[in-house]
């Protein structure tokens, strides 16, 4: 028998949905990718599943049932990882709770719970992470800017966090990985895309005032650091290359 | 004021503050009101880490380095030869406010060296956590020191504005004290510390009566041990630390090995290496004492009164408590599944949890993330591979260290090659 293929639109509802058509239509073993990572080099005939809220819905509020909402957002968490192939451990996990019918979110011993919870976990030491290594710069239109591209999908999560602190100051953070970013007007924080005019140097959209502390944050940085104890390998491992580009204080 | 002038006194201030450890930012959960700015978060956030990998919190400053003081482990004392600096309150309150909109910082830490009087100092530092809190609406963190002889008035208002007050023991011992802060008494530290939590008690008590109460330094107080200055040993050290959670209730004492800044005959000479190792060991205890359910007399004792360097105090207690194990990880009880090598709080409450499913073997914990190399001569679980071999304690040890890959196993293993 040919492996059916679920595609879908790569929203959290549509792969909820996804859930949904295999419940009701007892597909048994199925892939479940999002139609812009499906390559046709997989065998079988991928079938798009359109999204719909409803069946979305039915299935979420069947999860709260059982895994109450702290599970429900370790799923969610989980999902928003986008590594390849998390939506068939999650259907995995999916099926053993709704065929025990109780919380089995804690049996580390079975490989499919205990990668869920992992991956739950790095998704949300990004989400810390984020929420520790954003760096606003302040433009001359009095906005609050940062740029960040996060390892996974972590701005749904990090926006309450971000609106509840800066609530006097509008501000920008725009993931630049994946081409969209939070805005807070003083009001309410919104998601929008920007179409950036690479051509506008930076001295032009930040005030000067913008460069004077970048500077203090940087003498800052450098004279609060104790010569004696350096340990680069503990630096590095707190603070990963990765992340230094956004970072005002190890910019070269 | 120059932008120069500015950065002058940053790195002078920043520099002269950097030898305080705490840059701790949890444990408040202010709120943001009236759409102001900031909040704490309770768990803290660190938003960069230094060279040495501390973490960075909060903008750690010293609000002046003139001091009337002159205790010889202190960079600041006043027959030191540095540049002195002091800032205005109104220049902490910017630096605090624009580092904070542009999410450098959680918020402040400030604390000064002594000019003119006690009070005076104070003053100061309350004035700026005054103006922080209802100038500029501020709900970050702020962490004041509280300087040893200021009023009592003083001292209330600290706590009000501020979300953790906290004052360094530094010297361990009573001795200690004398021989190197001349100038200062033991009460002079304990006297601040026993009015902050009396004032924690009254403030929190008052509060369950009538909400309006505003929270007395919410994140509550703390302390610092300068580590081989003064030739303690680690029972000494520990059991004051262990004496100063149970009698103020403070949430953290921290360690802090000491850095040979001074040619006084009284301290180990500059370039002595820091003891980091020593300090580490020291917070592994402390952990074990707050966390783990130990008593710290299980830990150090007359005869065990110094931590091994080679092993974590977990592990020599262990060593020393044989006929306590092997414990059936799938029976034992949290607190004595907490005492085995090798098992964190972490690994501890993951086994609870999975082993209501069905009984662990040892795929399950290695891949639930337990350490083997040590708990596995120490636990028994579903499966009929054990440790049969009877180790006696010197031999395990040996056994433990070489087959670990420890970080400092170079420290030890280089000595021995030398001779």
């Amino acid at each position: 028998m040919q492996q059916t293929i679920l595609t879908y639109d790569g929203t959290f509802n549509g792969f909820l949905t996804c859930i949904f058509s295999c419940f009701e239509q007892h597909i048994k073993h199925p892939i479940i990718t999002p139609n812009q990572n499906f390559e046709n080099e997989l065998f079988g005939t991928p079938e798009l599943v359109i999204t719909e809220k409803k069946k979305a819905e039915r299935v979420w509020k069947g999860l709260n049932q059982y895994l109450g909402t702290a599970g429900q957002n370790m799923i969610y968490r989980t999902f928003l990882s986008e590594l390849h192939g998390i939506e068939n451990i999650m259907l995995n996990v999916i099926n053993y709770t709704f065929s025990a019918k109780k919380n089995i979110l804690t049996d580390y011993s079975d490989n499919d719970v205990l990668t869920l919870s992992k991956t739950a976990q790095k998704v949300n030491r990004e989400k810390h992470r984020m929420e520790a290594f954003v760096r606003f710069q302040l433009t001359k239109d009095g906005i609050y800017f940062a740029n960040v591209s996060p390892d996974f999908n972590v701005l749904p999560l990090i926006k309450t966090h971000f609106t509840n602190r800066y609530a006097d100051q509008k501000w920008i953070i725009y993931d630049l990985k994946r081409h969209y970013g939070l805005f807070y007007d003083l009001n309410s924080t919104e998601t929008i895309t920007i179409n950036f005019d690479s051509n506008t140097p930076k001295k032009e959209l930040f005030t000067t005032e913008e460069a004077a502390y970048e500077t203090l944050w940087k003498t800052y940085f450098k004279s609060t650091n104790i010569e004696e104890r350096v340990n680069m390998a503990l630096h590095i491992k707190h603070v990963p290359k990765r992340y230094w580009k956004y970072l005002s204080e190890k910019y070269l | 004021m120059s932008f120069e002038r500015i950065r002058e006194k940053l790195n002078i201030l920043a520099d002269a503050a950097k030898y305080d450890v705490s840059c701790a930012s949890s444990g408040s959960n202010r709120k943001n009101t009236n759409k102001g700015l900031g909040n704490a978060t309770s768990m803290g956030i660190c938003h960069t880490y230094t060279q040495d990998g501390r973490c960075v919190s909060l903008l750690k400053l010293l609000l002046t380095n003139y001091c009337i003081f002159d205790c010889a482990y202190c960079v600041t004392r006043k027959s030191n030869d540095i540049k002195r600096a002091a800032f205005k309150v109104q220049e902490v309150v910017d630096l605090t406010v624009n580092f904070y909109r542009r999410n450098y910082i959680e918020g402040l830490f400030l604390s000064s060296g002594i000019f003119k009087s006690a009070d005076y100092t104070m003053e100061r530092l309350v004035a700026v956590a005054k103006k922080l809190r209802l100038e500029e609406n501020f709900n970050g963190y702020i962490h004041l020191k509280s300087i040893p002889g200021a009023s009592d008035a003083l001292m209330r208002e600290a706590g009000l504005y501020a979300d953790r007050l906290s004052v360094n023991i530094e010297i361990p011992t009573k001795s200690g004290l004398k021989a190197l802060a001349p100038d200062k008494n033991h009460s002079d530290f304990i006297k601040p510390m026993e009015k902050v939590k009396n004032e924690i008690i009254q403030y929190k008590s008052e509060k369950k009566i009538i909400k309006s109460t505003p929270k007395y330094a919410p994140a509550g107080q703390s302390t610092q041990m300068i580590v081989g200055a003064s030739g303690e040993n680690d029972m000494q050290i520990m059991y004051t630390s262990n004496q100063l959670y149970k009698k103020f209730n403070l949430k953290r004492v921290y360690y802090s090995g000491y850095i040979p800044i001074s040619y006084d005959k009284r301290l180990p000479v500059i370039g002595t290496e820091v003891p980091v190792l020593r300090e580490n060991r020291l917070y592994q205890t402390d952990w074990l004492l707050r966390f783990y359910g130990f008593d710290i007399r299980e830990l150090l004792n007359k005869s065990t009164p110094n931590l091994d360097l080679d092993i974590d105090p977990k592990l020599s207690w262990a060593l020393r408590n044989l006929q306590l194990f092997p414990v059936d990880v799938n029976k034992a009880d949290k607190m004595l599944l907490a005492r085995v090598p090798g098992l964190g709080m972490l690994s501890v409450n993951k086994i609870l949890n999975a082993r209501r499913f069905r009984a662990l073997n040892w795929d399950h914990l290695k891949t639930i993330g337990v350490k083997l190399n040590r708990a596995r001569y120490f636990i028994t679980c579903n499966s009929k591979d054990f440790e049969t071999k009877d180790y006696t304690a010197a031999q395990l040890k040996n056994v433990i260290v070489n087959s670990s890959n420890s970080k400092y196993k170079t420290a030890f293993t280089g000595q021995l090659t030398l001779f």
